[in-house]
């Protein structure tokens, strides 16, 4: 088109194009959930249960709806439609059905003129509980048959067996996704007794669906709409005002607004679930496996959610990028009154990889070979079997390469500091400088690239081309990642046209995009913009030729391209565990150097290396983003991220008590990327939003142990596992 | 009561109770919704205001206590209708992603910049440890702010 006409444009891939909410963000003038506001608009409010496990005895509403300024409170009984909602099973209440199974369980809902009236309204319901026992142990609730999923995996001989045996528990804590942008929603009735509902979300048409159900309404009824999102990290793939905040504009046909705080934030959004894992692993002299048992359970706390899907990642990646001909793994998902738990960056990948690459640190231990060079010589690669599902790698899988660029990656070239300021503890440390130690840890991490297991997997997008510019509409979701550059780069790429605009789309104007989750959208989406692109300018250089102008091209009018792009099929495996249920993989390697002081049991992280396998890089900026970023959250689960529970109860639901890594926890990063293009999704680019957060970890943990020596088999390291207390 | 102060160089009165957090007022009712709630506890920094030359969460500060005050907001560090160089250090370096912390950085680097325009590595980090961002892991950040430092020394 263009092309002919002057030099090719700027913004393609490769480059690292700036964003284009870059400059409404930096001003305060980006619009997030939390941002929505319309004239004449009520506030919504919650009430939750204190109790997590509890019957409900009683429940008055009238002290609350006899208040000046409350227009309505709505309990379980008012759901117009289905009562529960999820997305396998809908087994979650929308409201309280008489006994509350967490902590923070919503019970009823308010809305009033003003948020202090809406606040004021909740504290005024008269509700009392009898306390029932909490089932808070995921071992207990499974030996009681309380499961949402059992897997079980049988791969090769189960009476196969090494000469070199490691055997260990792990444990892995609950992780809170903690985006800074809390659960926001803005219902709008449109007078004909439909509703636009404008929610933070990372997926609005499975949102949609759930919606439509439980408010027992007409899908075309309900629009979903994108709005702005302050992170995501898997916690707004499930429901949190959506429901409700519909429910209560319904039945007083005013706009409603509903925004958590910070506490019901944390209460109101699923979690990474808390994992427990046996682990055997057999290997022969040259520690090359020969078998490979494991015994898994998450805690999937009081309602299903995603953990099915979880599940099955946790028990496909048991073993890691590593081959194994022998693999026996049982892995439940069990139903306790902990918080729910659901996706979190890495989704199952994380907790089985703090296992294995802890494993494998022991094995090589054992045999007196460097920890890469176990992983070296057990590197799972293209063409070979996977260890568990017995899956042929399809498409790119650079371990052994990974694993030797992480090793051109210079050390850090100063030692300890003596600045105080840069010791762990900071200033605050009393321990004297001689005695901080330094180690160094590596680790491997694996995923999956978007669904797995025969899921219907695609995203739809409808390219609009104008006489000023091509329109992308779609209902994907920018939670910050970049996602909406990169497509604007992919069509800029392929169609030579310069000014792109991105046009989210609402649940009626166009289909599903799939979430924002699985490292996939890069891929899936990015795939759609780019067939799409493909399409168009087949037809306009069929119909115009080379070198048309735009004003040419929709002198007749707007050309439209849709597409509905897919990856390839993956099965569901057989009851053992066997067959293809995944659509291509992704390798990361890390290495960690902490410093730590043995008496405090303080550890500062002084740098996290990754190589990192991208496909092709379409933005290096943005990857190093998504490096930096998942890094940070890696950090944060090894040394300091957990949800405290006590009876099922979050103790710490606050940016005081749950702690974040702060520019001063944060360590540095060197990065190599590998370009070795993936067997499907745009220009070989291969999703990287969850493996930089993976095998960090593990990375830093093994750091720990090569300073401390203590075998830390629990994550997030604390200072008693350290110290020794 | 009624509270009048200077924010963003143009003075500004509102209706208020007296208890009101500084945040509240200015998304809730001065239509400065910039400043961005998090955490309410003065631990994340989304919500950072310059009130007389100090740098501080405004979800933390009463509004009645501020009669007189000249405060900056992050709608006030632009300069017209050009990003401030703070502003554009921190797109060019990539330190944009979902955005939800950026204004609390952008004050907060507002703030270190105008009282020192050159600090090393060591005074920025301790700057911005009162500023949680979810997304980034800083280092485009921290690039920015190196880029300012050396652009200013």
């Amino acid at each position: 088109m263009t092309a002919t006409t002057k030099e090719r444009v700027v913004g393609g891939i490769g480059e690292s194009t700036q964003r284009p909410d870059g400059v409404a963000k930096l001003t305060g003038n980006f619009a997030y959930g939390s941002d929505l506001w319309i004239d004449g608009m009520l506030w919504g409010a919650t009430l939750r249960s204190p109790y997590a496990h509890a019957k409900l005895t009683k429940l008055d509403i009238a002290p609350a709806v006899t208040m000046s300024g409350v227009r309505v409170v709505l309990t379980q009984e008012d759901v117009p439609g289905r009562p529960g909602f999820g997305q396998v099973e809908q087994d979650q209440p929308v409201l309280c059905d008489g006994t509350a199974r967490y902590w923070g369980e919503p019970v009823a809902i308010v809305a009033a003129d003003d948020e202090e009236t809406a606040r004021a309204a909740v504290a005024a319901i008269v509700v009392e509980w009898e306390q029932l026992p909490a089932v808070t142990d995921a071992d207990r609730a499974r030996a009681a048959g309380e499961n949402y999923r059992d897997m079980v995996i049988r791969r090769g001989d189960p009476d196969a067996a090494g000469t070199v045996v490691i055997e260990a528990e792990y444990e892995t804590a609950t992780q809170d996704q903690a985006p800074l942008g809390p659960e926001a929603g803005l219902a709008i009735p449109d007078g004909i007794g439909g509703l636009d509902l404008h929610v933070t979300s990372q997926w609005i048409h499975i949102d949609h669906i759930q919606i439509v159900a439980c408010l027992g309404m007409e899908p075309d009824d309900v629009r979903c709409h994108p709005v702005g999102i302050g992170g995501a990290f898997g916690a707004r793939e499930d429901i949190s005002v959506h429901i409700h905040v519909a429910m209560l504009a319904l039945r007083t046909g005013r706009p409603v607004r509903m925004v958590y705080d910070r506490t019901e934030s944390f209460a109101g959004h699923v979690k990474r679930h808390a994992a427990r894992m046996r682990y055997r692993h057999e290997a022969d002299e040259d520690g090359r496996l020969v078998k490979v048992t494991v015994d898994l359970i998450l805690d999937g706390g009081a309602y299903a959610h995603t953990s099915h899907a979880v599940l099955a990642n946790a028990a496909f990646f048991t073993v890691g990028p590593y081959n194994c001909d022998n693999v026996v793994v049982d892995a439940s998902v069990s139903r306790t009154n902990n918080p729910p738990a659901g996706a979190m960056r890495g989704f199952g990948a994380v907790q089985v990889c703090f296992a294995y690459e802890s494993q494998m640190d022991r094995l090589a231990e054992a045999l007196g070979l460097h920890p890469l060079e176990v992983r070296r010589r057990n590197a799972l690669e293209s063409g070979d079997p996977m260890a568990t599902s017995g899956q042929i790698v399809e498409g790119s899988l650079p371990t052994s390469r990974v694993i030797d660029e992480l090793e051109t990656i210079p050390m850090p070239e100063e030692a300890i500091p003596d600045d105080p300021s840069l010791l762990p503890g900071g200033t605050g440390l009393t321990t004297p400088r001689s005695a901080v130690v330094r180690g160094v840890g590596y680790a491997l991490g694996l995923k999956n690239l978007a669904f797995s297991e025969a899921f219907d997997d695609f995203s739809e997008v409808r390219l609009i081309l104008t006489p000023v510019g091509l329109e992308i509409h779609t209902a994907a979701i920018e939670v910050g990642q970049g996602l909406v550059t990169i497509c604007q780069q992919i069509a800029r790429t392929v169609l030579d046209i310069e000014h792109i605009a991105w046009v989210g789309g609402d649940t009626s104007q166009i289909g599903s995009a799939g979430s924002t989750s699985a490292s996939r959208q890069t891929q899936m989406t990015g795939g759609a913009v780019y067939e799409a692109s493909v399409q168009l300018k087949a037809r306009i250089t069929e119909r115009f030729g080379e070198g048309a102008t735009l004003e040419e091209i929709t002198a007749d009018g707007p050309i439209e391209q849709w597409v509905r792009y897919r990856h390839p099929p993956t099965e569901e495996p057989d009851e053992l565990g066997q067959g293809n249920p995944h659509a291509g993989f992704v390798v990361a390697a890390h290495r960690a150097v902490v410093d730590v002081d043995p008496e405090l049991g303080l550890v500062r992280v002084v740098r996290v290396d990754t190589v990192q396998d991208v496909g092709k890089a379409l933005n290096p900026q943005a990857i190093v983003g998504q490096l930096e970023g998942g890094i940070a959250q890696g950090v944060g689960f090894a040394i300091m991220e957990e949800l405290i529970l006590e009876e099922g109860v979050i103790l710490n639901p606050t940016f005081t008590d749950y702690l974040i890594p702060t520019l001063l926890d944060t360590p540095d990063v060197q990065y190599r990327l590998i370009e070795e293009p993936a067997h499907w999704g745009p220009f070989g680019a291969k999703g990287i939003g969850e493996s930089p957060t993976i095998s960090s970890t593990p990375a830093v943990v093994a750091a720990i142990r090569a300073a401390t020596g203590k075998p830390l088999t629990r994550v997030p390291v604390r200072p008693q596992d350290i110290v020794g207390v | 009561m009624i509270v009048s102060f200077a924010i963003n160089g143009e003075n500004r009165s509102a209706t208020v109770a007296g208890w009101e957090s500084l945040l509240t007022v200015l998304r809730d009712d001065l239509g400065l919704a910039g400043s961005k709630n998090a955490c309410e506890q003065g631990e994340c920094g989304s919500c950072s205001v310059i009130i007389d030359g100090e740098n501080v969460c405004s979800c933390l500060v009463m509004v009645g206590d501020l009669e007189g005050t000249s405060i900056t907001t992050v709608e006030g560090v632009a300069v017209g209708d050009d990003l401030h160089p703070i502003q554009e250090a921190i797109l060019e370096e990539g330190g944009v992603q979902c955005g939800f912390c950026t204004p609390g950085f952008v004050v907060s680097a507002a703030h270190l910049f105008e009282n020192n325009p050159s600090p090393d590595e060591a005074t920025i980090r301790e700057a911005f440890s009162g500023n949680i961002c979810r997304c980034t892991g800083y280092g485009a950040l921290l690039r920015a702010f190196h880029k300012l430092s050396e652009d200013d020394s």
